[in-house]
């Protein structure tokens, strides 16, 4: 969580959080260099793993060049070439958040660049779909460039950042489906809720955004509070916060709690 | 789904109530500033249409209302965030 103080690891230590999964994002800023993604990849193969175990905390990250940068793709292709070298890293359990933001060509393009990359290395794939109003065509274009790759497992890729519109579309493909809660924008923990009523409980996770904006680590557990205010009991709510993420992010031999 | 069902009026009346009313202050509020005639406003006027649907489904078509329905990529990303509405509605 290289957005965040320590502080948030000792709140999600003390929440009961075993394992935090970070995918390579954008920083709040455009990187001038392919130098600053190096920098980026040793921060989260190295030293974030590090800041984590310091709470018990198992800290296992995702690689790429996120959407919002990627509409250069000189520079894409630079940085997808330094990511084979950091996929022998210990922590890292595949290639992610890939998507698109804008639902460019170029972020297209190199969208496919990455779901080259992960099938060509036998990667998970943890994808970002745009948001707002890009979100809707964005899901669906991502979804085809993935069907466009016949020989790539659903089960082995999470569609993040899904709403009511998008989830049945994600899930109906044998995709997993990632709810990103927030605090005041986007999907909220009742949200959520009502997506699993509607949609299952299979394939599907939730996680809290924790990034350079205004995001609370504590969404999940907030979101658990918020299932038994609703009368959900031990075993369902262990399902969606722990035993669903390990299923998926189990499929890589990295990830160590099952 | 839930064991024990709770009463979900008690848990989410008052939230939605403090929503609904936020909401008709905004209307309010762009009218006395003479600023309601946005492309914005006018998605949102018209997903309003959902909340008094009897159709199970309305989130969904709410946030299908305010979403982009073209299919083809665009040829670049100008800018990297987003609105909330497309632009095309304007
Ligand atoms: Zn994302």
């Amino acid at each position: 969580m290289v957005s965040r103080t320590m502080d948030d690891y000792m709140a999600l230590a003390c929440a009961g959080c075993k394992a935090v999964n970070e995918p390579a994002f954008w920083a709040g800023f455009d990187r001038a260099s392919a130098q600053g993604f190096y920098d980026y990849f040793r921060q989260i193969t190295e030293y974030e793993p590090r800041r984590a175990a310091k709470f018990c905390i198992e800290h296992y990250c995702w690689l790429c060049i996120n959407p919002k940068e990627a509409e250069d793709p000189g520079l894409a292709r630079e940085v997808i070439s330094l990511i084979p070298e950091f996929l022998k890293k210990p922590n890292v359990l595949g290639i992610g958040e890939i998507g698109l933001n804008k639902n460019s060509r170029n972020e297209l393009m190199i969208l496919e660049e990455h779901i080259q990359l992960a099938e060509d290395h036998g990667q998970l794939i943890l994808v970002h779909t745009p948001h707002l109003e890009d979100k809707r065509k964005g899901t669906k274009l991502i979804i085809d460039a993935l069907l466009n790759h016949p020989k790539l497992d659903p089960g082995r890729v999470i569609i993040d950042h899904v709403e009511e519109h998008t989830a049945p579309l994600v899930l109906d493909k044998g995709f997993w489906a990632g709810m990103t809660l927030y605090p005041e924008s986007k999907v909220t923990p009742n949200r959520a809720i009502d997506m699993l009523e509607m949609y299952g409980c299979e394939r599907v996770w939730m996680n809290s955004a924790c990034d350079w904006g205004v995001s609370d680590p504590l969404s999940v557990p907030k979101a658990a509070l918020e299932m038994r205010r609703r009368g959900y009991d031990d075993a369902f709510i262990d399902q969606i916060v722990y035993s669903n993420p390990a299923q998926f992010m189990g499929q890589s031999e990295r990830f160590a709690l099952k | 789904m839930a064991d024990n069902d709770p009463n979900l009026v008690d848990l989410g009346f008052l939230d939605a109530r403090i929503k609904l009313i936020d909401i008709a202050a905004f209307l309010d509020r762009l009218d006395r500033h003479g600023q309601a005639d946005d492309y914005r406003v006018d998605a949102l006027r018209k997903a309003f249409s959902e909340l008094n649907s009897q159709e199970a489904g309305r989130a969904a078509r709410v946030l299908d209302a305010l979403s982009d329905h073209t299919e083809e990529p665009i040829e670049a990303a100008v800018i990297q965030g987003a609105f909330g509405a497309p632009l095309k509605t304007r």
